[in-house]
């Protein structure tokens, strides 16, 4: 028996400085992953505001991932200090409201770590290909 | 404790327009009935005479009618705070949403106000409503009377009141009282405890009843926003109606968002739901994870603080390790 | 409505081997705003950039979308482009196919599909996108630089030296710092004042340097090349320009006991005095809380003795208001106050003394005039302890002290042992340390020499306690690699207190909106590449501000500070990012959040009426985003509850227009 298997659309939030360069560098070593995800390219993560990823969730995203510099090597010094709480603070509420926790991730990669970059989008779509359609946030009328 | 009594409140209203400290007078104005009470501002003494009131059913948090008034009226404000609205007071100092030196302030002490939703409950027709030392008496057009214990018949919001104490005023009428012991986060912990299908579930059937009425919006102190991102066409989430499940989500995620971390748990949002989604289970969320990951936190405790959002430490929780508390 | 021109790069087979481009530009055709859609083997080559722009011409293109390498590699290549063929470059977007796509995807059709859908993203984001043109502002073509010991000095003398003219703001009444009070330097104990007085004599006849000594910034307004500057200058009861600082009032003046802070309280001036004899400027300053004069109204001997006239008892405090174009900020450090540390009975015994009075008690021109004497009793300490780490290296969370290591006290301790040892071979010199810390050039040898040639007593393990009893001070440490108590009675104890930054860093920051770290010390723009500036543009750290630093580091840092500000102050006019944020005043609230995590002060706030529909006139608070200054990280967008902040080049709308393109 052959199951055909859901293919989820990932929407991942890169800051230009560090996880925008760790993505290139993901591809300059040629370190496959999904082509499900797809890249946002914002100049911080402190740039991302709840509706951008609450409206990937409406459009039918399946899981959302921002991606910033990590702790203490923001390129705006601290930005992604703010950013590491407002999104603690989100997800942690999407949480509440009984959407799947695996969907949300804040994950930190350097412009060195396109090896993380890759295997970090592994995981993720792995693990968000298991929880299979993004039922709870989907708006049905966003759909053709 | 004595009961402040609307004759008194009355008496220091008309004194301050009469010796000129201030203009107008933002309090509660009576209603056909008892309990349909809505905020006023008064600019004489026959008004107030004849129209004021301070009963158990004026819980509306007046603070937020500041930044309107505050700026449309010429004159010095007398507002009357009871000791919840205090917090929103401060907190709309601290953003400068109104002028200081046109509110005169006087906090006036409140044992919890009624709710008429839950009044309404017990009976139909109601003609009149006297409070007891226990709660109230309720009568009916029919001649029914029904004696309704407070607890029982409390708003929302007053049933964890967690302060007594005024934290902004000019003046205090009555005895100041002190910070209480709540439980406040109860429910939002019960919540937590069951399983995302339950939370979901929950959250489902709650949203699902909102008419997008914006009532919660429109009553929120913490919500004074010159023109709403939902009232904004080119925000990109302006209003919609409610066709569908994800509208009301999104509009109540972004509202308690942008509440966080300056929302005072006032409760307005929920007494003013026409219908009755607890909304303060969004926002106490918020304010438990504040308290628990960033340091205890309470909105509109003093003039200029600065807000856990607007803030970080570099040793902050990770967000993953928000999610695997108690796991 | 937007005229696209979409062109797809094989990027030879780096792109072309694993998407289907010839399908990519087939698919973008029909997106809305497109008007051209083409692809070519080589897009940033001459030829195909002449591609692009003859597509501008040809089909009055008004947006561009290149789907090629990352935009980090080529983005500013195709601006050019755009802008050499009269379309402003900031209409031009990238969909990265090659990074993101062609090279981590290894089947065609779904490499295709990916490519297809990033490219409608960026074609969604053009049809936002508006031309942008970055702000201009002039320079004033002068530096400040507050703080005038030896990291100020140096900082001035080049900035002076590459013909731009300085400013030095000192609070006390002369430039030299802390190193002014040290005797010798290590590791070449040549002497402090030999090798700092002579910078102190360039400053003061350099004719770009101007020296404002007893005063302070009062306040700081504008930004980055354009910054306006109160200097506080202190009335100091001398008229400097007449002042020829021969020192007759201070040796006339009665009033003789007032402590003397240069000497660090260990022995007495006057109440008219010249902090020391190398002083710059050489100027008499009253000390109006001591001054019989200032206070009573009845003395005056100073200004019958002074044959210039130069005293005046009603001089006033003076506000001078000046431009400059760079800050430079070299507030230096102090030890840290030594109350807390009861244990080593620093205020209960004259003889427990700190590291920096003990440079005063060994220094020539020092109240002893260099010969080693105990405070308490003017006796010959035979038996000295140094203790290291005096609130330096204190655990997380502790009452007292400082997390970090203070870095100088390993190696200035070193020097103190080995100049007594030196000086007083019949002194017995104990040091007791955690680590001894000496990356430096030379700095290991010079402290193996303490320990091997002059025979110092280096003991690892901290003191308990230390007991004054009679004459002697009781010193109980512990010898942890002889795992033993040890018990010292010595005549001297000589605490390496830690340094912590200056306390007028604090409120300067305060005024600079530049960022601090919990310790006070100024935070940099980035820790490892950008060391010397500040997060707020236009502002540059020198020296201890920044954090503990030893002479040498401290003179480097000067210099490259100094580089900096040069290379601002060389520029005509500052040409800036315009992917800045802006705020719309018709929704702002003035609610300052946004300001609050603006790392670089770029916001402020004015009052400003708006006519309001019903011909009334409202006064509202609103936000104002400095474009100069501004780094456009977006940070306050997202705090903007009423969308009212909004960054160029990534609003709001054309993310979400990303977001739509993607999710479709």
């Amino acid at each position: 028996m052959q199951i055909t298997e859901h293919k989820p659309l990932i929407v991942a939030f890169c800051c230009n400085w560090c996880s925008y360069a760790g993505a290139d560098l993901a591809g300059n070593n040629r370190l496959n992953y999904p082509a499900d995800v797809k890249i946002i390219r914002v100049p911080c993560s402190c740039r991302v505001n709840p509706m951008f990823v609450l409206r990937a969730f409406q459009k039918g995203a399946d899981g959302v991932i921002i991606c910033g510099c990590h702790p203490g090597d923001c390129h705006y010094t601290s930005g992604n200090y703010y950013a590491r709480r407002r999104m603690a603070m989100l997800f942690s509420m999407l949480d509440y409201l009984g959407i799947e926790r695996e969907r949300t991730r804040v994950e930190w990669v350097s412009a060195a770590e396109g090896a993380k970059f890759s295997a970090t989008m592994n995981d993720f779509v792995e693990k968000v290909t298991k929880l299979g359609k993004n039922k709870r946030l989907e708006d049905l009328r966003c759909k053709k | 404790m004595q009961k402040i009594t609307t004759d008194a409140l009355v008496q220091k209203a008309v004194e301050l327009l009469n010796n000129n400290t201030v203009s107008y007078v933002l309090g509660w104005k009576k209603g056909e009935f008892d309990y349909d009470i809505t905020p006023y501002v008064f600019k004489d003494e026959k008004t107030l005479k004849e129209e004021f009131i301070y009963s158990d059913f004026c819980g509306v948090n007046l603070s937020k009618y500041l930044v309107a008034k505050t700026k449309e009226l010429a004159g010095k404000i007398l507002v009357f705070l009871k000791p919840c609205d205090t917090y929103s007071f401060n907190q709309l100092l601290t953003e400068h949403r109104f002028n200081r030196e046109k509110v005169y302030a006087i906090g006036i002490p409140c044992e919890g106000m009624l709710d008429i939703d839950k009044i309404k409950l017990n009976l139909e027709g109601i003609s009149s409503i006297v409070e007891t030392k226990e709660g109230v008496k309720v009568n009916t057009l029919d001649d029914k009377t029904i004696e309704l214990e407070k607890q029982a018949i409390l708003l929302e919001k007053c049933k964890n009141c967690k302060s007594k104490k005024h934290y902004a005023y000019d003046e205090l009428l009555g005895e100041e009282g002190d910070v209480l012991d709540n439980n406040r986060f109860d429910e939002v912990a019960k919540l937590e405890s069951m399983t995302a299908e339950e939370r979901f579930e929950f959250w489902q059937s709650q949203l699902s009843k909102c008419i997008r009425c914006n009532a919660c919006r429109d009553a929120c102190p913490a919500c004074t926003c010159e023109k709403c991102v939902f009232d904004n066409p080119n925000s990109g989430i302006e209003n919609k109606s409610p066709a569908n499940s994800f509208e009301e989500k999104l509009f109540h995620i972004i509202r308690a968002f942008h509440v966080a971390g300056r929302c005072t748990d006032c409760g307005e949002c929920s007494r003013a739901c026409p219908q009755n989604i607890p909304l303060h289970l969004l926002n106490r969320k918020f304010i438990k994870d504040i308290n628990e990951h960033y340091g205890e936190f309470q909105a509109g405790l003093e003039v200029g603080q600065r807000g856990p959002l607007v803030s970080y430490t570099t040793e902050d929780v990770e967000p993953s390790d928000v999610f695997n508390k108690g796991e | 409505m937007q005229r696209i021109g979409v062109f797809v790069c094989w990027c030879g087979s780096n792109i072309a081997g694993t998407v289907d481009v010839k399908a990519v530009a087939e698919a973008l055709k029909f997106e809305p705003g497109v008007v051209h859609s083409t692809d070519y083997q080589y897009m940033c080559s001459q030829a195909g950039q002449n591609l692009i722009k003859d597509a501008i011409k040809e089909h009055n293109l008004t947006g561009i979308v290149v789907c090629s390498c990352s935009p980090r590699m080529h983005e500013a290549t195709f601006r050019k482009t755009a802008q050499s063929a009269g379309i402003n470059p900031y209409m031009v977007e990238i969909a990265n196919i090659r990074e993101q796509c062609s090279w981590v995807h290894k089947d065609m059709a779904i490499g295709t599909e990916k490519a297809i859908i990033l490219g409608k993203a960026a074609v969604a984001k053009v049809n936002l996108n508006a031309p942008l043109t970055p702000g201009e502002s002039p320079v004033t073509k002068r530096a400040l630089v507050i703080g005038g010991g030896i990291a100020g000095i140096q900082t001035a003398l080049d900035i002076a030296d590459a013909g731009f003219e300085v400013d030095i703001v000192e609070k006390k009444p002369t430039i030299g710092g802390k190193m002014a009070q040290l005797d010798k330097t290590f590791p070449t104990l040549d002497c402090a004042a030999c090798i700092l007085t002579p910078k102190m004599v360039d400053v003061a006849q350099h004719e770009k340097i101007r020296i404002f000594s007893y005063s302070e910034v009062e306040s700081v307004k504008g930004f980055v090349g354009n910054f306006n500057v109160t200097i506080k200058k202190h009335a100091r009861y001398v008229k400097e320009d007449l002042c020829t600082g021969c020192g007759a009032c201070v040796e006339k003046c009665p009033q003789k006991k007032v402590a003397n802070e240069f000497n660090l309280n260990m022995d007495n001036r006057h109440a008219i005095y010249i902090p020391f004899a190398q002083a710059v400027p050489k100027v008499a300053t009253i000390d109006p809380s001591a001054c019989t004069m200032l206070k009573t109204g009845k003395c005056g001997v100073c200004s019958k003795i002074c044959a210039a006239g130069a005293i005046d008892y009603t001089q006033k405090d003076e506000y001078i208001e000046e431009k400059y174009g760079a800050i430079v900020v070299a507030t230096g450090f102090n030890p840290i106050s030594l109350e807390k540390f009861d244990e080593y009975a620093y205020s209960q015994s004259k003889d427990v003394i700190t590291s920096l009075e003990f440079e005063r008690l060994t220094n020539a021109a020092g109240p002893t005039a260099g010969k080693l004497l105990r405070p308490s009793d003017g006796k010959h300490p035979h038996k000295i302890v140094f203790v290291q780490c005096v609130g330096s290296r204190c655990s997380a969370g502790a009452e007292k002290g400082k997390e970090y290591c203070s870095k100088i006290c390993c190696m200035y301790t070193a020097k103190h042992a080995m100049l007594v040892r030196d000086k007083y071979p019949d002194t017995e010199v104990y040091v007791f340390y955690i680590d001894v810390r000496t990356p430096g050039k030379n700095f290991d040898e010079f402290y193996r020499r303490a320990v091997e040639e002059y025979g110092v007593h280096y003991i690892k393990g901290m003191v308990g306690k230390v007991t004054p009893e009679g004459e002697v001070l009781k010193v109980q440490g512990s010898d942890l690699i002889n795992n033993k108590q040890i018990n010292i009675d010595a005549d001297l104890v000589v605490l390496a207190a830690a340094i912590e930054p200056d306390k007028s860093a604090r409120p300067l920051a305060t005024k600079l909106t530049a960022s601090m770290d919990t310790n006070d010390f100024f935070t940099e723009a980035h820790p490892k590449l950008r060391p010397v500036e500040s997060p707020t543009a236009g502002v540059f750290l020198s020296g201890a501000c920044q954090g503990p630093k030893d002479i040498p580091e401290t003179v480097s840092q000067a210099g490259a500070a100094a580089a900096k500000v040069i290379g601002l102050l060389a520029k005509d006019k500052l040409l800036g990012n315009p992917c800045v944020a802006r705020s719309n005043e018709l929704l702002c609230n003035g609610c300052s959040n946004c300001e609050k995590v603006c790392p670089y002060g770029a916001i402020t706030y004015i009052d400003k009426d708006f006519r309001m529909p019903d011909r009334t006139t409202r006064t509202r608070r609103i936000a104002q985003v400095n474009p100069a200054v501004c780094q456009g990280c977006g940070a306050c967008t997202v705090t903007c509850p009423s969308g009212a902040m909004d960054l160029n080049g990534f609003t709001n709308g054309q993310i979400m227009a990303e977001v739509d393109a993607i999710c479709k």
